[in-house]
């Protein structure tokens, strides 16, 4: 027997207190290794789509739903504790660059239904052992905060409703699909963010659930900065209030890169904290260069430094790294949460903290 | 003097509220939003550490005002780097506010004024939206005036907040009330009393919270007298601050030191803050006239503007300052020969500067994109004068850009950034959007007549895109320069990959604010040609740098790539028998049989003219040019072949031959029992990726071996049309007509080409005779449509070029052609080609990449020649580094 939701839920915390978990790696890479078609992407059901749907990779929940299972599968069995589900475009706004906006529920519903199916394989053959799924929200591919109109700064090519709408439906459909968390991430803008995480407590609520948030910003560059320009610590102030599970940052850098600021996370966050890098920098042809070994090496630097709770891949990534990971990462002691002086912390672009007296 | 509360009081400011400022409500109700921007940044930079904005007026769309001054701010990272405070009366103008704000902001305010229930409901929202709240001390009953009423709603509405909605306390903020005092009104007399011990109260009992005010009502009666209300503030927050008030709305540029306050001025303003004596009022009313207009006033620092002009344009784009940007571009103007130059020169610098710090991690994106908005400010200046110097020319923008994210890729967030820097910089852009196919890019820039393309793409395989489109530009004959951007491009990618699939410019542009400088580089007809040429001599070096690093890899042993050799299907093949076997000597070919062949794609290019024949001819930038020369070509083929200055001469050979491991053994006659000679073929040795189990190639597999029994055959030949070529361009030299020189050259170099084309022609139709019936026109032959190859010693699939001894014995080339080979194997006249025929279907040209030991050792043996040597020769491609021999190192 497979565990249910709350069983699973109800071991969360003591195994976030007696080890480092472990997240999955890349699904975009391990899915260009099928190297499908477009025939591939569409199957039966969308072979005569108006659109090209290659690239689509969030449709293969619905196409080639095998495919997607055994990443899944692959993840777990390379070690990880949680994976993430096939879901980082399925929103109405993403969606709607195919024309399959008026999906998104089944996409969603259908990535965790597959995901969550490997891991209770799994678990039925190894109680003792929870397989976690984490419903993947991703940015969608439009920012709140920035316009895309130099001329006129004050435009916006979409605002919070339309997101906090089309991320409901994400979450609906995750959630019906048998998620346990919900992982907000690749976070380039805040306000983006704000706006899943509104839509998820909504939901939450509505369904009279308490599910784990997981919360995960990409710092684009050497800057130090999210895309809409905050930093690590204010981009920490501005999502605090949601008391997440784990607030973390994945892509975009390669671990050397990205450990400043997974150490800036570790010394202000009063909650777990997640890090899945790329496999380095992508190389000139878009490739990743980064061994298994050389990643495992720089996060077990990490875990043994007390920085993480909460360790996986991003672009680049393959089970081969994970299970570098899992074995880098074992038998080492998890990262206490930050315990700082409550505070009120602001946010701007740059962090604000009332000083006390 | 400062006391240590004072220094960690945090300054809300004040000026961005319509109702508590003046000039604000008139820039926001004119729609001056850029000078509203202003007075937000003033604050900033005047030491506010959060700005309070409200737009609560009645003549005003308050929501709308709301969003659209936020989202403003959010596009100047100046302010953007406070904290906001979204202030309003309406709850439904503090949600619109709370949906545009991408920090912690503060909602200023809510309370229990509407009861319970709400106070509850909008506490959760503003949770939601992750917020801190201020609350003000009203209930149902009405704002609190006493020290006893503000403590008593500030505590249950603290309790409220803590209990029942789950608000941290750290993150509440009470205004018990700041009210005016000195009114004349006793009961106000003890308004500023009761808010600083109700502060000290709240502060201790309930815990984590703060406590805040709007400042200027408690000077509200001495409205018209900046003097005393500043005094009156400054002593109100004197001893707010002392009893636990830790921020305030203040106009923080403006606030006077306590110790600054003249005594008597300070003695009478205490009285009345701290209700000392009944007579308090009247006795500051009797000074207040003698201190009023004074008040030195802080600016902000502007020493920046006593620098040069050109330094001055530099820190308004750096800083995004557009405040007096006409002025200076003004002052530029005058200085400047031509409007023009103030763009080109002091303007793209100050961009240059904003470039290298973006791209130094030093600015970030919309700060960039400010700085692109002080550029398009500028340029709309100098646009009228630009204009007129033209006299009346058209409206003409800087150049058309098309902007695409190609196929099967849909983000666009970058894509989109250079689309407005370059809107911004006067180019007009055509944004075709997100996954756009191929053949909409290139007909979409034949109809707009674009001038650049650009495309961009983040994932991976749109890098694979990006090169069909360059070849498929290619294809098409575009010669528009094409850009290339996006996260996972580079210019190593840009350089190996792109750049040679298209002769046209192709530059990788690293971010959004190097787009206009690249573009500005390649429209500007003065500056295109030397750029491009730049560009692409970079990307040629890169792409060596490249091969060489990628050479180095892995090789397989010989016998393995051996193993792995094509294997044609010789049991199907019927090797065709030649016409005219042996030499056949050609001691002066008809020249002008080769005109009409000449490729003139290869002669351009030895002017540094790129495109296709003829289309370069009607090319907009280097049309005339190529023109020009094609002119005086052709007069100088003329004499060249009416006054018959060259004199072009030609041999070929046909001879039976099997191949017999890697080599290809060469037979006296039919009966193929003695060799003659034999040519020795070197074999590809990279190991290949797997899944790329493509054949490793020798040229000897195109050869049927011996062990097939087919009666298989090669050829060679030699050709030179430049017998007579030196004393003729040595003599234009000597006459200082280095131009006619060259051009002779060039037009040897093709005609030799042009002979060896229509002598291979001619093997295939009548020599060997093969290809009989074959009717190719001029573009196929030089397409290479045709059966067989005609390598050369020296080409890529076979660099030995003292193979060529062999050849030229086989050939009796010396004698028959006139063409010497040198120390090196370098033919002389230089105008000549040489090389074998393969005539199999399958035979095709490739690189043989670089070579191992074991290999080169094995080569050498075959060759009889010693080991030193041979490496000597194929140095460029051996992947191991040479044992030295006396010292001296293989070249």
């Amino acid at each position: 027997m497979a565990l249910t939701r709350s069983q699973r839920l109800a071991r969360l915390p003591d195994l976030l207190k007696q080890r480092i978990l472990v997240l999955d790696g890349a699904m975009g890479t391990m899915i260009q290794g099928y190297k499908l078609d477009e025939a591939g992407y569409r199957g039966e059901r969308f072979k005569d789509w108006h659109r090209d749907v290659r690239g689509n990779n969030d449709l293969l929940n619905l196409t080639q739903p095998k495919i997607v299972r055994e990443i899944h599968q692959q993840y777990f069995d390379a070690g990880a504790d949680i994976v993430e589900t096939n879901t980082f475009n399925s929103t109405s706004i993403s969606l709607a660059d195919y024309g399959m906006e008026d999906l998104a529920y089944e996409f969603n519903k259908a990535g965790a239904a597959l995901a969550r199916a490997a891991g209770d394989a799994l678990e039925e053959i190894d109680p003792s052992r929870p397989r976690y799924v984490a419903g993947a929200i991703g940015p969608t591919n439009r920012t709140a905060s920035i316009s895309p109109v130099v001329t006129d700064p004050g435009f916006r090519n979409v605002d919070f409703d339309e997101l906090r709408l089309a991320y409901r439906t994400q979450t609906e459909g995750l959630i019906d699909g048998g998620v346990d968390m919900l992982l907000v991430e690749t976070i380039f803008d805040t306000l983006n963010a704000k706006a899943a995480l509104f839509a998820v407590d909504e939901v939450l609520e509505e369904k009279g659930l308490e599910l784990p948030v997981m919360i995960s910003g990409t710092i684009t560059d050497r800057s130090g900065r999210t895309l809409s320009g905050q930093t690590t610590e204010a981009f920490w102030n501005s999502l605090r209030h949601v008391k997440p599970l784990s607030i973390g940052l994945n892509c975009a850098l390669g671990a050397d890169l990205m450990r400043p600021y997974v150490q800036e996370l570790s010394r202000v966050a009063d909650t777990y904290v997640s890090a899945h890098p790329n496999a380095g920098l992508p190389n000139e042809f878009g490739g990743y260069d980064e061994t298994p070994e050389q990643m495992a090496d720089a996060l077990r630097h990490w875990a043994g430094d007390g920085l993480v709770n909460i360790v996986g891949g991003c672009c680049g990534t393959s089970p081969v790294h994970i299970h570098a990971i899992a074995e880098a990462v074992k038998g080492i002691t998890p990262r206490p949460p930050a315990d700082r002086p409550a505070r009120m912390r602001l946010a701007g672009l740059e962090p604000f903290e009332m000083p006390a007296f | 003097m400062t006391q240590p509360r004072t220094a960690i009081f945090i300054n809300v400011g004040e000026r961005t509220n319509v109702t508590g400022s003046a000039r604000f409500k008139k820039l926001i109700l004119n729609g001056d939003y850029e000078a509203a921007l202003a007075v937000a940044r003033q604050q900033v930079e005047g030491g506010a550490q959060i700005i309070d904005v409200n737009m609560d007026e009645a003549m005003l769309d308050s929501e709308a005002a709301m969003v659209r001054f936020l989202r403003l701010i959010a596009s100047e990272p100046d302010i953007a780097r406070v904290p906001v405070m979204i202030d309003s009366s309406k709850w439904s103008v503090i949600e619109a506010g709370l949906k545009n704000v991408q920090g912690k902001a503060i909602v200023n305010s809510i309370s229990l004024k509407e009861g319970e229930e709400a106070f509850i409901a909008q506490a959760r929202k503003v949770r939601r939206y992750g917020a801190a709240v201020v609350v003000m001390a009203f209930d149902e009953k009405g704002q609190a005036d006493t020290e006893a009423r503000k403590v008593e709603i500030c505590r249950r509405s603290y309790d409220v907040l803590v209990n029942k909605v789950g608000f941290p306390p750290e993150d509440i903020i009470f205004d018990p009330n700041i009210f005016a005092v000195a009114t004349g009104i006793e009961e106000h007399n003890n308004y500023a009393v009761d808010f600083i011990n109700a502060t000290r109260r709240i502060r201790a009992e309930l815990p984590g919270a703060h406590v805040s005010g709007g400042l200027s009502n408690v000077s509200f009666s001495f409205r018209g007298n900046e003097t005393v209300r500043q005094a009156m503030h400054a002593v109100f927050l004197y001893h707010a601050i002392a009893a636990g008030m830790d921020m305030g709305i203040v106009n923080a540029g403006e606030l006077p030191v306590y110790e600054d306050i003249p005594a008597e001025l300070r003695e009478r303003v205490e009285d009345v803050i701290l209700n000392r004596r009944e007579d308090a009022t009247d006795r500051l009313l009797e000074v207040a006239e003698k201190y009023k207009g004074g008040g030195a006033r802080k600016e902000a620092d502007l020493s920046w503007r006593q620098a040069p002009v050109n330094q001055r344009l530099t820190h308004a784009l750096v800083h995004g300052l557009t405040d007096w940007i006409d002025e200076d571009v003004e002052e530029a103007r005058q200085a400047a020969d031509r409007p023009l130059s103030v763009i080109e020169g002091p303007l793209m610098d100050g961009m240059n500067v904003v470039g290298d710090l973006f791209g130094a991690g030093k600015m970030f994106l919309p700060q960039v994109v400010k700085s692109a908005r002080v550029m398009k400010k500028a340029v709309a200046y100098l646009l009228p004068y630009i204009e007129a110097e033209k006299d009346g020319a058209a409206n003409r923008s800087n150049g058309k850009v098309l902007l695409a994210t190609v196929k099967g890729d849909v983000h666009d967030i970058g894509k989109n950034i250079v689309g407005v820097v370059l809107q911004c910089n006067n180019y007009e852009v055509v944004d075709l959007g997100v996954m756009v196919p191929c053949a909409k890019i290139l007909e979409t820039a034949k109809q707009e007549k674009a001038d650049i393309i650009g495309l961009s793409g983040l994932i991976t395989p749109s890098l694979d895109e990006m090169v069909f489109v360059a070849k498929e530009m290619q294809r098409e004959g575009f010669h528009l320069p094409l850009l290339i951007g996006g996260a996972t491009t580079s210019k190593v990618h840009t350089a190996v990959k792109i750049d040679p699939a298209y002769q046209g410019p192709v530059v990788h542009v690293i971010d959004a604010s190097r787009a206009v400088g690249v573009a500005g580089n390649l429209i500007s007809l003065a500056a295109r040609g030397d750029y491009a040429q730049g560009v692409k001599g970079d990307y040629a070096r890169m792409r060596e740098a490249h091969a060489r690093a990628q050479a180095n890899r892995a090789r397989l042993p010989i016998a393995d790539a051996r193993a792995n050799r094509a294997r044609l299907d010789w049991a199907a093949y019927e090797a065709p028998q030649p016409l005219k076997p042996g030499l056949t000597v050609f001691e002066d070919y008809d020249l002008a049989e080769l005109v009409s062949r000449i490729d003139w794609r290869p002669f351009f290019q030895a002017w540094e003219l790129a495109g296709t024949f003829p289309a370069i001819l009607e090319d907009a930038v280097v049309g005339e040019a190529a023109r020009n020369l094609y002119a005086d070509a052709q007069a100088m083929l003329q004499r060249i072949v009416g006054e018959k200055w060259l004199t072009a001469r030609a041999v070929v050979g046909l001879w039976p031959a099997n191949t017999v491991g890697d080599d290809i053994e060469i037979y006296a006659d039919a009966s193929r029992s003695a060799v003659k000679a034999t040519l020795h073929t070197l074999r590809q040795q990279m190991a290949r990726e797997a899944g790329r189990d493509r054949p490793h190639l020798a040229l000897a597999d195109f050869v049927a071996p011996k062990e097939t029994g087919v009666a298989d055959w090669i050829g060679g030949f030699a050709v030179t049309a430049g017998i007579g070529l030196e004393e003729r361009a040595k003599a234009f030299e000597a006459a200082h007509d280095d131009y006619s020189a060259i051009l002779l050259k060039a037009l040897g170099d093709r005609l030799a080409e042009a002979l060896s084309e229509r002598m291979h022609e001619r093997v295939r139709t009548e020599l060997w005779g093969y290809a009989a019936g074959e009717s190719l026109s001029n573009e196929d032959l030089i397409a290479e449509k045709y059966r067989g190859i005609r390598p050369a010693p020296g080409y890529p699939a076979c660099p030995d070029h003292t193979e060529k001894g062999i050849l030229w014995q086989l050939l009796d080339a010396e004698n028959n052609t006139g063409i010497t080979l040198t120390e090196s194997y370098a033919m002389t006249p230089t105008a000549a080609v040489s090389g074998l025929y393969f005539a199999h279907p399958d035979a095709k040209y490739f690189g043989l990449g670089k070579v191992e030991r074991d290999q080169v050792a094995d080569y050498t043996a075959r060759k009889g020649m010693d080991m030193a040597t041979m490496e000597r020769w194929l140095a460029p491609n051996l992947n191991y580094e040479p044992a030295t021999t006396d010292g001296v190192a293989a070249a």
